[in-house]
Parts: structure tokens; C-alpha cells; sequence
């Protein structure tokens, strides 16, 4: 396989038959009842599904080049970008099938992968092996009431007692607050912004869930409210102040990427359910898919989408691959496909006319799951602040 | 050594704008590093030096400046070939 036969490969994939099989028929129940039934769980964690993208990161041949993601024509793909890309399909088929649960397998690899990358060999050793198995499912709490974007303001409190920390004060808007066995969660201590390991089980924390969210309402979100919470010291991720610089940014640039390829998996659902309708709605004596301006929004959303696509895997080469342009390629495909799954849901939903915008079809939660994806993972226009800036330190003075 | 002083100077002068960096120079005094330099410089030193930088080398003063960056880089080395 080349990483560019693999671009156009549309043959079903073992993620695309899982998500279709097992995760797409609940999709509008888990939209409706907010919460991911326990048969789809027990499916992912069969499947394997809560270990990809954990796994041979180390060892990597090491590139060297500053990575424009053009170099990708090889004919032997190596097994980190197989691994990778692999990793995205699961992502874009499971975005394809319910952007819900998308988003559980995405907090679980955000907070996961930062616990990969800054535990230490003790941690890895007791929280890995039950986190891969999906025994133990993760998440990543940062956000607060007052501290959005600027993670590095958080007012959650962790105060070195003995043996320990008592942690106190309250996170917002918590994927999978409310299904979650561990939490990597910010706090701030003298040092500054400083990562914890917190279990669910941990006395003095409280889950207020949050419902009636707009989309992807089998997030199962909720805030959390640490009150005295005491972690013994091992709970301390990474090193006092590099949470958010370092642990946070660890967890982010994998939920950006899993998340771009989430919108193209949601993306092409979209698309394909309106190329259906389109050859199949009959209007003034014929299809409306002969009409050029139903055509100009098919041909949006189909170039749209492999815009999109191509981001992402050259997102997922570069991160393989650890070119130095990796976190700006994330970024960008996480900006582009985020704005893009919007466009392309609106005008799904519009090629369906009144039935897109009724119970009958999944449209309107195409839709409504669409517009979460430019607030999460850093909104557009911080992204674009942060794409800016990288840009700029390209090019020199 | 020498050769990832010069890699890793070439690489702060690219960051932070064209400006000449003393291999001494403390970058954080002199207000340089912000919140997105400092994983910037994490994934340079991985891609470029093939090191894995984990939770022990979290310490700010491995990242001070050019000479500390590329110690840091040489004991990571060193523990790979030992
Ligand atoms: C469905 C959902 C799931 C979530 N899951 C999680 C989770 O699992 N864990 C977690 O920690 N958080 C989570 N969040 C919170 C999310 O990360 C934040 O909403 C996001 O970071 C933005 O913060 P905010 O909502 O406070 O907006 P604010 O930061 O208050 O921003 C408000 C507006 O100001 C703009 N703005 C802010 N700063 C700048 C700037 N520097 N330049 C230009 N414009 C700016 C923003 O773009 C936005 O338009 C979730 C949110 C939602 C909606």
C-alpha cells in the first residue's frame, strides 16, 4: 500500500464495518437518550477501538526534514504511518456513523495519549494496560467556568498536603464527565498549571451532568466539583507547572487531528445521504440532481471533503513521521475540517428540503452535531491565531 | 556537540523571529519562550535528534538556553547508544 493508493481508497475498512455494523443503527437513539448504550461500548472494546493510536511509538525512524507533507510518495509505507492512518479511518468511520461516540473515543485518546507521553514508567504501568482494554475509559478536563481558551488561567486549586494534594474547584463542559473512570485534569499549584490523574471514584469530587446540549448529545457531559479532593503524590502528571505547556498541548494536538478526521467521517454521511436524495427526488418532471444549482452544492461538498481528507492524512503522515510541522498540520486539518463539516451539513440538510430539516432523516443531527466542532479542541479563531504564528516562524524576518 | 548547538541555535533564531540567541542566553528572561514555543521546542529536539523527551527532562532549566537544550540532548543520546 502507498500512502497515496490509500488516499482514494474508498474499499471498506475493519473500522467502517464496525462503525456501519455496530455504532450507525444507535446513532439517532444515543442522539435522543444522550448516552452510548453499553452494547456499543462492549463492540468498540471487542473491536479494539480504545487501544488504537496508543500503540510503537517509540523506536521511529526519525525524519529530518522540516516536513512539508510532501513527502509522502513511498512505496513502503512504514508501520508507524500505517499505524496512524489506521487510527484516523477509525476516527472517520466512526464520525461517519455517530459523532457522539466519535467524540468518547477522542477524550479517551486525548487524555490516554498525554498519560503515554508524561507519565512516569509506574503510571504507564497501572493505567495503560486498563485504559488499551477500554476496561477504564479516559477523559481530559480543562476547561472551567471562567477559563475557556486560556487553559493556562485555571483556577482550580491543588494544595501540597501530605502525601499529596487536596484538589478544589470546579471544571465545565467535561466530555464524558459523566461515563469517564479517569480524568486528566489541569490544576493549578504555585509552579503554575500543573496535570493530575484523577479517578472517578475519588472522594469529595461531585458530576453535575449537563443536558440539552445543541449536538453530539451522547457526549454525556458534565461538570466537575472537586471539593478537598485528595490525590496521593503518583497522581501528579508530568512535573509541577508543565500542565498545561506540555501535558494539556500532548492531549490537544491528538484531539485535533482525531477530531478533523471525525468531521470527514460526518462529512461524507452527510454527502452521501444528499447525492441519494438528489438522484432520487423528483421535481419539475425530473431528478433534482440534474439542477446546476444543486449540482454547485454537491460539487462544494464533494471537493470540500477530499480537501479535508487530504489534510488529514498528510496530518497523520507528519505525525508518524514526527516531522517538525506535525502540531501546524493538526492544526490546520482540525481548522479546516471543522469549518468544513458545516458548509457541508448545511447544504446536505438543504438538498433535503423540509425533510432535512424534520425527525425523518438524520440531518438536522448531522447538522446540529456540525456546529461543536469549531468550539472544541480550540475554537477557529484561536486556532487561527495559533496557525498564524507558526506560519510566521517559518519564514524568516 | 557542536553540531546540535549550531542545530538547535538555527532553530531558536527561526522562532523567534531572526533574533541572534547567545548559546548562554537565558531565553526565558529575556522573554522569549511563550506557551507554544515550548512543545515547538519538545517536538524539535524529538524529530530532529531522534530523543524521546518524557516527564523526567521536565525541568525548565533544560530548556533555558541553547548550551542547557543540547546537554540535555547529549544525555538523552548517550542513554539510547548505552
Ligand atoms: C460539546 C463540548 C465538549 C467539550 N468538551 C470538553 C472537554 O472534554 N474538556 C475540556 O476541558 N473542555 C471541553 N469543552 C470546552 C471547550 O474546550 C471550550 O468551550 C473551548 O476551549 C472554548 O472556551 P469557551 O467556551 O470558554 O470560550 P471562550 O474562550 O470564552 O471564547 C469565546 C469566544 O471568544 C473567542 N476567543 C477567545 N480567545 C480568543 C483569542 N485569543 N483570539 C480570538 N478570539 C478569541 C473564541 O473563539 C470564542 O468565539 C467542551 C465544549 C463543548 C461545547
Amino acid at each position: 500500500m502507498t500512502v497515496f493508493a490509500s488516499l482514494t481508497d474508498q474499499a471498506p475498512n475493519h473500522w467502517r464495518i464496525l462503525a456501519q455494523e455496530m455504532v450507525a443503527p444507535f446513532a439517532r437513539q444515543i442522539d435522543r437518550e444522550a448516552r452510548v448504550p453499553p452494547q456499543v461500548v462492549t463492540a468498540l472494546r471487542q473491536a479494539g477501538a480504545f487501544a488504537s493510536g496508543f500503540n510503537r511509538r517509540l523506536a521511529l525512524p526519525v525524519t529530518r526534514s522540516q516536513g512539508t507533507g510532501g513527502d509522502v510518495a513511498t512505496d513502503q509505507v512504514p508501520d508507524q504511518v500505517a499505524a496512524a492512518l489506521d487510527h484516523g479511518a477509525l476516527h472517520q468511520a466512526l464520525g461517519a456513523a455517530s459523532a457522539s461516540v466519535q467524540g468518547v473515543l477522542n477524550v479517551h485518546h486525548m487524555g490516554g495519549s498525554a498519560l503515554a507521553k508524561w507519565g512516569s514508567k509506574a503510571q504507564k504501568a497501572q493505567w495503560l494496560p486498563r485504559l488499551t482494554s477500554g476496561d477504564m475509559r479516559c477523559a481530559i478536563a480543562m476547561t472551567e467556568p471562567q477559563v475557556g481558551s486560556d487553559i493556562s488561567a485555571v483556577q482550580t486549586r491543588a494544595r501540597p498536603v501530605a502525601k499529596g494534594y487536596a484538589l478544589t474547584g470546579r471544571k465545565a463542559w467535561i466530555t464524558c464527565g459523566d461515563f469517564a473512570d479517569l480524568f486528566v485534569l489541569i490544576a493549578s499549584l504555585p509552579q503554575g498549571p500543573t496535570a493530575f490523574l484523577l479517578p472517578r471514584d475519588a472522594p469529595g469530587l461531585t458530576i453535575a451532568p449537563i443536558d440539552d446540549m445543541l449536538g453530539c448529545r451522547g457526549y454525556m457531559m458534565a461538570d466537575l466539583i472537586l471539593d478537598e479532593v485528595f490525590l496521593l503524590d503518583d497522581h501528579l502528571l508530568g512535573r509541577p507547572g508543565f500542565g498545561a505547556s506540555h501535558v494539556a498541548v500532548t492531549g490537544l494536538e491528538s484531539g485535533r487531528i482525531n477530531l478533523a478526521w471525525g468531521c470527514v467521517g460526518l462529512a461524507q454521511a452527510a454527502c452521501q445521504c444528499a447525492m441519494r436524495r438528489a438522484k432520487t427526488r423528483q421535481q419539475f418532471g425530473g431528478a433534482i440532481a440534474d439542477f446546476q444549482l444543486v449540482q454547485q452544492m454537491l460539487a462544494r461538498m464533494t471537493t470540500d471533503i477530499h480537501a479535508a481528507g487530504l489534510m488529514c492524512r498528510s496530518a497523520s503522515v507528519a505525525r508518524a513521521l514526527r516531522q517538525m510541522d506535525a502540531a501546524k498540520q493538526a492544526t490546520m486539518a482540525k481548522y479546516f475540517a471543522s469549518q468544513m463539516v458545516g458548509r457541508v451539513t448545511r447544504d446536505a440538510q438543504q438538498i433535503f428540503g423540509a425533510e432535512g430539516i424534520g425527525p425523518n432523516t438524520p440531518m438536522a443531527m448531522y447538522h446540529r452535531d456540525s456546529r461543536i466542532m469549531e468550539v472544541i479542541e480550540g475554537t477557529t479563531q484561536v486556532l487561527e491565531s495559533m496557525i498564524a504564528r507558526l506560519a510566521l516562524a517559518e519564514v524568516p524576518a | 556537540m557542536s553540531e546540535s548547538i549550531s542545530a538547535i541555535a538555527a532553530f531558536m533564531t527561526r522562532s523567534f523571529d531572526g533574533a541572534e540567541i547567545a548559546p548562554d542566553q537565558d531565553i526565558f528572561e529575556a522573554g522569549y519562550g511563550n506557551s507554544m514555543f515550548s512543545m515547538q521546542l519538545v517536538a524539535f529536539v524529538e524529530s530532529h535528534f531522534g530523543i524521546e523527551v518524557d516527564a523526567d527532562d521536565l525541568d525548565i532549566d533544560n530548556f533555558r538556553s541553547i548550551n542547557r537544550v543540547a546537554s540535555l540532548v547529549a544525555r538523552k543520546q548517550s542513554l539510547v547508544s548505552a
